[in-house]
């Protein structure tokens, strides 16, 4: 399972790559391997001011709806439009091509409450037992 | 009679092979305090007897009336092809085509199905059926209220009276506010809809024809409605869209019906068949089971379930709607009912029940004491005012063998005297002559 | 195959409408018309007869197929009952005429069958009223979460929450959460019941109330019912009984002496009314004591002098939920199957639906895992494929190599919480022989599961189409065909 360096996450299986103020997210592969072919993404809207482990989006695939919950408060700057087509680029760049949304961080201390890649590894090894 | 093919020997063997001795030992955790209290029902008897005894209760019921009611529901002709296919137990017998492969031609029904109430209204997408237009209604409302995440509703007093109820029924404890706007000269009333439109308003919810039978556009309302960034509803007759403007023409957002016009027998009130068609934005809303096209592995067409991820067997109390079994059968009768009559069909019964409804207004109008309302245009049901309490002229009526209309004080205060009338292709124009005759002679009673 | 709308050629009809015999009088202004006729296929009756006719034989059924859909109760539809609902004295009635002016007696008949069929199915469940009017299982259940709401907000109480088991269908938390309730999940126990404790903790007087189907979905019937309905009791919340699976307990126990005070019932499900490839059923609703005075209305009342009549004076009422007496040609033939029955007869149905489930169970067991170890069943047993995972065979690849055996597969997925779920549901109308070739094929699919599993996902190869790719469909809807031209 991927789990890339420069990344936090939580226990829900969303990632936060910190960029100055602001910070892009994402599902990790450990979510879209388990959900298996993604079929719809409810995104979040620009502007929408999202909570720290509240509703953000929803992911559809064919026989489930899962929902994503916010790695970090703050507001919704950019969303990744190109997933209203192309849902499967969760799929298959789940770090990459595959993000949601990029957020304006409300409150940088919440960092604190992510996980380091190292313990998200462990944390999805226990998992998988 | 009991329809259960086990022998005594097969049920030994069962009970063999389970390692019981009595079938009452599978009951056994069933503790003797459950056991019920009383069950105390008639015995069984043969069909012949069933069927003799059903036959008595259906002699006390008036179906000989002909009918002149409306209201919602109508005395369409059904061609006998609907009965003979929709009643091949092929389709019947089978449930919701959850395995595809094993339901394609259950699952290419609904997909034409869908593809005809697309046609009909001129909207995108279609689902597989609601219960009937009532709770088609009340799904299209709430969809308006998520679409839109807000609360208010405007609601055109021409829409049917039962429809209306139900909606507040539904939604009593969910903190929808609902304003009631009134029929003016038996159309919409745009200026109160206007004054009670803003930025709370899900939706402005439309009926044509109206209660009233009167016919109308309501494209202003949708550019007006659209401006505060609220949806319009509008609920329709689908055998008046062989002719009458689209919802889509208007604008519409969200059509939904009953479509027992189409091939359903009146049944005294069920089954028949709610309709919703929305914009393509909107799909992702829709409650109830959705058919689409796809491919299979070497690349053939074929038809699944889909966008199931909105329904409640996999979103549970986040799903778009609770229903599960919808009113299939009636769809199917819908469908083979539009491809007998097809393009040119259609427009022609649509064409029919207006002129013959036209027809009975100008000899309705020369009764004495009778006047039509001509306020605004109708399609095939129309209000007449006339001299007496409708609800007595109703009764009258009866023994002359009509149910010859229903009384609008029955749903709307101070419309005592007034008659709504509807006259479907099926009339003949000596039953029309007979019922203006016959009225006549009521009226001078 | 072809949809009707490609077999349509320009000009043709398949029934023709009688010429007009009034004046052609009146045009409608244009403004109120549309474009365009609505773009509708153009065949003959004979295209359309054999389209349908074809595509008929497109579908497994019960009248073609052992159909053991669990939760479904996919039992044989007796063939009388069709013929009672066509009957045109049913049929043809207008709805609207007992709504008229003394219009009760045009409809006399029709409110028989409503009346007595409100008491028959009363004496069966033990409840006090029914309302006929829900025109499904979810409508039944919408209605009786309205009903809960009713009851609380007369008696002054605020309640937030309904509690449902992890195990239970997807109509009841949705029923409840449409209704305006928080739904709160309580998980199944190692027993494969209600996790005790964990009920205990969540009830509270914030509770108002505990929705259950009773045998549950995994096929049991939990011996600790009382207790369950007696604690929601003493929290003041009301018990709902999802009559799902009904079929499994008629003349054993009844709802009501269990301690519900709600219920619904799929009348296509127990009471053999055909299911129409997804619709209509109908969902009689049912309630104990005061809850009666809730009831949707109108209400189908008997008066002194015998007959029958609409009562609509109820002023606690709930309102309407449909928009007249529910799906009365369903009813109607609910009504003429328990009245075929009878007593004996309704007994037997459990019983027989009873054994034949626990057959293919003790059958089955060695082949597929129970769900939670379980030796016996009531009318439906869950099995796992669980075992044959390994081999990388999932309980879809069976399901689907059912299909070539010519059997409808049973319920897959579902109950949720058990990983690779088959649920069989028999009905007691089916022959030990077609349960035994059932049973064979399954066992068949199992071996093949360990020698060639290759055959299971390649399966269904007999159909008229092979596995469809529902990933594609979902990502690109397709809903309905398109004229070349637009």
């Amino acid at each position: 399972m991927n789990v890339p360096e420069d990344l936090l996450y939580t226990k829900d299986h969303e990632w936060a790559r910190i960029e100055g103020d602001n910070a892009v997210i994402g599902i990790t592969d450990f979510a879209q391997d388990s959900l298996g072919d993604i079929t719809f993404i409810d995104l979040p809207k620009q502007g929408a001011e999202l909570k720290q482990s509240e509703w953000c989006a929803t992911v559809e695939s064919v026989k489930a709806a899962s929902d994503v919950y916010a790695p970090l408060s703050g507001q919704v700057v950019k969303v990744n439009s190109e997933l209203a087509e192309h849902p499967e680029l969760v799929n298959k760049s789940a770090y990459d091509k595959g993000w949601f949304a990029v957020i304006k961080i409300s409150d940088m201390s919440q960092k604190g409450k992510l996980m380091s890649p190292a313990q998200y590894k462990e944390y999805t090894e226990g998992l998988s037992k | 009679m009991n329809y259960i093919p086990h022998t005594d020997s097969e049920k030994e063997q069962m009970l063999d092979a389970i390692g019981v001795k009595s079938v009452g030992e599978l009951f056994e955790h069933i503790l003797p305090e459950l056991r019920p209290k009383s069950f105390d029902l008639p015995a069984g008897r043969s069909e012949f007897e069933v069927i003799e005894y059903l036959k008595s209760l259906g002699r006390k019921n008036s179906s000989h009336l002909t009918d002149f009611i409306g209201g919602g529901f109508y005395d369409h002709y059904i061609p006998s092809a609907v009965d003979a296919l929709a009643g091949r137990s092929e389709f019947y017998t089978a449930y919701t085509p959850y395995q595809p492969e094993c339901s394609q031609g259950w699952l290419q029904a609904i997909y034409e199905y869908q593809t005809v109430i697309c046609e009909l209204t001129g909207l995108d997408v279609s689902n597989a059926s609601l219960y009937d237009g009532g709770t088609a209604l009340y799904e299209a409302a709430m969809m308006a209220v998520r679409l839109t995440g807000r609360k208010k509703i405007i609601v055109d007093s021409g829409v049917n009276l039962i429809y209306r109820t139900m909606l507040y029924t539904y939604t009593s404890n969910l903190c929808v506010e609902f304003v009631e706007t009134p029929v003016v000269h038996g159309q919409s009333c745009r200026e109160d809809i206007y004054k009670h439109l803003d930025d709370k308003t899900a939706a402005v919810i439309v009926q044509n024809p109206n209660f009233f039978g009167a016919v109308d556009d309501f494209s202003d309302i949708v550019r007006q409605s659209h401006k505060s960034g609220a949806l319009v509803i509008a609920s329709v007759y689908p055998v008046s869209l062989g002719m009458l403007k689209t919802p889509a023409e208007m604008g519409v957002d969200i059509a939904t019906g009953e479509g027992q016009s189409m091939g359903i027998p009146l049944s005294f009130g069920g089954p028949y068949l709610g309709f919703i068609a929305v914009k393509k934005e909107h799909m992702r809303q829709l409650p109830g089971r959705i058919a689409g096209a796809t491919v299979d592995k070497d690349g053939k067409r074929g038809f699944v379930l889909t966008l199931q991820a909105r329904e409640q067997h996999i979103r549970r109390e986040r799903a778009t709607s609770n229903i599960c079994s919808n009113e299939a059968l009636c769809a199917l009768r819908a469908l083979i009912y539009s491809s007998l009559l097809g393009k040119e069909g259609f427009r022609q019964l649509a064409s029919m029940n207006y002129q013959k409804a036209e027809f009975a207004k100008k000899v309705l109008s020369k009764i004495k004491g009778v006047e039509v309302k001509r306020s605004s245009p109708t399609f095939n049901e129309f209000t007449v005012c006339l001299p007496i309490n409708a609800d007595e002229a109703v009764c009258r009526m009866i023994d002359k063998g009509f149910a010859c209309g229903f009384p609008l004080g029955r749903f709307y205060k101070g419309l005592d005297n007034y008659l709504l009338v509807a006259v479907t292709e099926k009339r003949s124009r000596e039953e029309i002559m007979r019922f203006a005759n016959s009225l006549e002679s009521v009226l001078c009673a | 195959m072809r949809l009707i709308f490609e077999k349509s050629s320009p000009g043709r009809r398949g029934v023709s409408l009688p010429e007009l015999d009034v004046p052609f009088s009146a045009v409608l202004d244009e403004k109120y018309c549309r474009k365009e006729p609505a773009c509708l296929p153009e065949v003959s009756e004979l295209d359309a007869v054999r389209h349908f006719s074809n595509l008929s034989r497109m579908n497994f059924s019960v009248d073609t197929n052992f159909y053991p859909l669990g939760s479904c109760t996919m039992k044989y539809n007796p063939k009388f009952t069709e013929a009672a609902a066509a009957m045109d004295e049913f049929s043809s009635l207008h709805p609207l005429l007992p709504q008229l002016l003394g219009g009760g007696m045009l409809a006399q008949g029709a409110l028989e069958v409503l009346y007595n069929t409100e008491h028959l199915l009363c004496e069966i469940t033990g409840m006090d009223a029914f309302s006929t009017q829900p025109l499904a299982g979810a409508h039944g259940e919408l209605t009786g979460v309205m009903l809960v709401s009713a009851y609380h907000k007369d008696k002054g109480r605020k309640r937030k929450y309904v509690i449902v088991p992890d195990s239970s269908h997807g109509t009841n938390p949705a029923s409840a959460s449409i209704a305006g309730y928080d739904v709160v999940v309580v998980p199944t126990g190692k027993d494969g019941f209600m996790d005790m404790e964990r009920y205990k903790q969540v009830l509270s007087e914030d509770v108002a109330a505990v929705m259950l189907t009773c045998p549950d979905t995994l096929g049991f019937f939990n011996p600790g019912i009382k207790e369950i309905t007696d604690l929601a009791h003493k929290a003041g919340a009301l018990m709902y009984y999802d009559g799902a699976n009904l079929n499994a307990v008629l003349g054993k126990c009844r709802p009501a002496d269990m301690g519900f005070d709600i219920m619904h019932i799929n009348l296509h499900k127990t009471f053999a009314t055909p299911h129409g490839g997804g619709g209509p059923g109908s969902g009689p609703v049912g309630v104990r004591g005061e809850l009666a005075d809730f009831l949707p209305i109108s209400r189908v009342v008997r008066r002194d002098d015998g007959t029958f009549a609409l009562d609509y004076s109820r002023r606690k009422t709930i309102g309407y939920i449909a928009p007249f007496y529910g799906n009365f040609g369903v009813i109607l033939k609910a009504y003429a199957y328990m009245l075929a029955l009878g007593k004996d007869g309704l007994i037997q149905v459990s019983e027989n639906a009873v054994l034949s489930a626990n057959y293919c169970l003790a059958r089955l067991k060695e082949h597929y895992l129970p769900a939670y170890a379980k030796e016996r069943c009531m009318h439906e047993c869950v099995l796992s494929a669980s075992a044959q995972l390994g081999k990388g065979v999932h309980a879809l690849d069976i399901a689907k190599y059912l299909i070539d055996k010519g059997f409808h597969p049973p319920t897959i997925y579902f109950p949720l919480i058990v990983k690779e779920a088959m649920m069989v549901e028999p009905t007691e109308t089916e022959s030990k022989e077609m349960l035994d070739t059932f049973i064979e094929a399954m066992i068949e699919a199992s071996k093949l599961a360990g020698a060639d599993p290759d055959a299971l996902h390649s399966a269904p190869v007999s159909m008229p189409v092979k596995r469809l790719d529902e990933t594609a469909a979902a990502r690109q809807p397709d809903l309905r065909w398109q004229a070349k031209s637009k």
